[in-house]
């Protein structure tokens, strides 16, 4: 029966690789997700055959409950909150596998020395446990913060306090010593305080990563913490010795390293600035001179007469345009700049949003069609002939500062260029600066026209002239 | 199976998992994540079997039970969540 379970897994961690492959293409997506719910149904259905699995009861109502919860919050979850929803599951997956570590450990200890198998495994599989219950911890924790921040339970703003790289140092110091107990003789009674040390650390460890950074880094925070959910289910996978678990394990760590590095690099910044800086805590304090000027309001019916105008309009939507729930209304904009004559597209920053990929998924909802989304890459050599450039809610990614002002604090990030547009519209609320805090010089541009209130009503109201005539 | 063994398939893992995400255009980076963050909750399987032994007593039970909990609200609202999401990007595209 063992056999047949491995062979199971084996099938199983195949449908992964093949389900995460057709992710990577719109075509396919959809039958990806289900190969790879497949494989994880199959896994699930064989280890129940496993000769140590005695009693179900406590399994089906675990199942019960958890599938449960997760199928309620799945349904319920709006598109703009995807962010804050993503960062919960990847803390319920860290602690499962915290829980993993724990009861395998709460099963062995005292008796790692009686196992029969060569010294070297045994230190693998102690060191694992460590592992499955530092990352699981610091994932659970980092994951809970991530959550807040990104829900607006608490500010989102980075935390940053005196002595606090000495505190995070003596933390990591202390959790490689409560390691080091540990491993060196799990049977010790000392190691039992280690391990629990150990806990109490990482859940310490993943709030104290997480405060310092900003509203702005959270994609990235988000693919690290996914990152690390997938590296603490490997480590359980060493901690129980089991295949399916590490494959997969590493599969999703490698694919969060990944998505991490992506977002790095379109924010031109290194992972470690990312972690340590608390960048975006700056607060508008680095205004450039006094070059700035006085930027120049419209009226949405002004702002009409020029749509009406224009031969090709390009939308560049950010997330104060989610938090607005202008994407329908938008969509509607769009549809009648067409019927009007006009090429429409969007152009999407890589970062804009909360997550990697965040706003195409709410474009995607309002029915925005697939071929109308541009890449930053795409759209910014042809920006010189767009006639109107119309921004709602976006601010740093569109922060020419990030491309001309060396003194800037986002200079090198790649944006998306509509100030070469002949003319910019920018939607916003009020001249507050974005996430990063800074002060954008677009507003001041020659060529651009703020639309000032809520993006959604001036969107509508655009709309509304638009069908008046 | 020998820890060499295990490790030897970790390292190869990790290889294939940067190369599968490597070229995924980034309008798909969030249902790959809620995607991967679905395979994460593979857990479940070590849960199952903390779960399901007999001579637990009341903490080993409980681990196993919350274990199993946590780890299938992930696997269930994470396949979820991406299908829906998915199932977004396919309905505009009448022409397929």
């Amino acid at each position: 029966m063992s056999t047949f379970i491995e062979l199971s897994y084996i099938i199983s961690a195949v449908l992964f690789i093949l389900g995460l492959k057709m992710l990577g293409n719109a075509s396919t997506a959809v039958r990806g997700n289900s190969i790879s719910a497949g494989g994880m149904l199959l896994a699930v259905v064989v280890t129940l055959l496993h000769r140590d699995i005695v009693s179900y009861q406590w399994i089906i109502a675990g199942i019960l409950v958890g599938g449960g919860i997760g199928a309620i919050a799945a349904v319920r979850v709006s598109m703009t909150s995807m962010p804050e929803f993503v960062a919960l599951f990847n803390g319920t997956g860290g602690l499962a596998s915290l829980m993993v570590g724990w009861a395998a450990y709460y099963g062995m200890a005292g008796d790692y020395g009686d196992l029969e198998i060569p010294r070297g495994d045994v230190v693998v599989q102690v060191v694992a446990t460590f592992l499955s219950v530092l990352i699981g911890g610091v994932t659970f924790t980092g994951s809970l913060i991530a959550y807040a921040k990104l829900s607006e339970k608490i500010d989102g703003k980075p935390v940053l306090f005196t002595g606090q790289q000495w505190l995070n140092g003596l933390v990591l110091l202390s959790v490689v010593a409560s390691g080091v107990i540990f491993v060196i003789n799990p049977d010790a009674p000392a190691a039992e305080i280690a391990f629990y040390v150990t806990m109490g650390l990482a859940f310490v460890f993943g709030v104290l990563a997480t405060i310092p950074i900003g509203g702005a880094d959270m994609p990235v925070v988000i693919s690290l913490l996914n990152s690390y959910s997938g590296l603490a289910a490997c480590a359980a996978g060493f901690v129980i010795g089991n295949t399916v678990l590490i494959v997969s394990g590493s599969l999703v760590g490698a694919s969060g390293i990944v998505l991490t590095n992506i977002m790095c690099k379109a924010m031109n910044r290194s992972l470690a600035h990312v972690l340590f800086s608390g960048f975006g805590s700056a607060g508008g304090s680095t205004q450039s001179g006094g070059e700035q000027g006085e930027a120049k309001s419209l009226t949405a019916e002004d702002a009409y007469y020029v749509l009406e105008a224009a031969a090709s309009v390009v939308i560049v939507p950010g997330y104060g345009m989610a938090v607005a729930q202008a994407q329908h209304v938008v969509r509607e904009l769009a549809e009648l700049l067409e019927k009007n004559g006009a090429e429409v597209k969007y152009a999407v920053h890589p970062v804009a949003g909360r997550m990697p990929g965040h706003m195409n998924v709410l474009l995607a909802e309002a029915d925005v069609p697939y071929e109308q989304l541009v890449e930053m890459d795409d759209i910014n050599p042809t920006m010189e002939t767009v006639d109107v450039c119309i921004v709602i809610g976006a601010n740093d990614v569109v922060n020419p500062g990030a491309r001309d002002d060396e003194s800037s604090v986002i200079y090198g990030m790649p944006i998306i260029n509509v100030d070469l547009a002949r003319s910019v519209f920018v939607l916003k609320r009020s001249m507050a600066s974005g996430f990063a805090g800074v002060q954008n010089p677009l507003f001041f541009k020659e060529n651009t026209r703020m639309l000032f209130g809520d993006a959604k009503a001036t969107v509508t109201q655009l709309v509304n002239e638009f069908k008046g005539a | 199976m020998s820890m060499i063994l295990l490790l030897f398939t970790f390292v190869l893992a990790i290889f294939l998992g940067v190369e599968l995400i490597n070229k995924v255009p980034s309008q798909l980076h969030t249902p790959l994540m809620s995607g991967a963050n679905a395979i994460s909750g593979i857990t479940i399987v070590g849960a199952l079997l903390a779960a399901g032994q007999t001579d637990n007593d009341t903490l080993a039970t409980a681990l196993g039970f919350l274990a199993v909990v946590f780890a299938s609200i992930n696997v269930v609202g994470g396949y979820w969540v991406t299908h829906r999401m998915l199932a977004m990007f396919k309905t505009k595209d009448p022409g397929k």
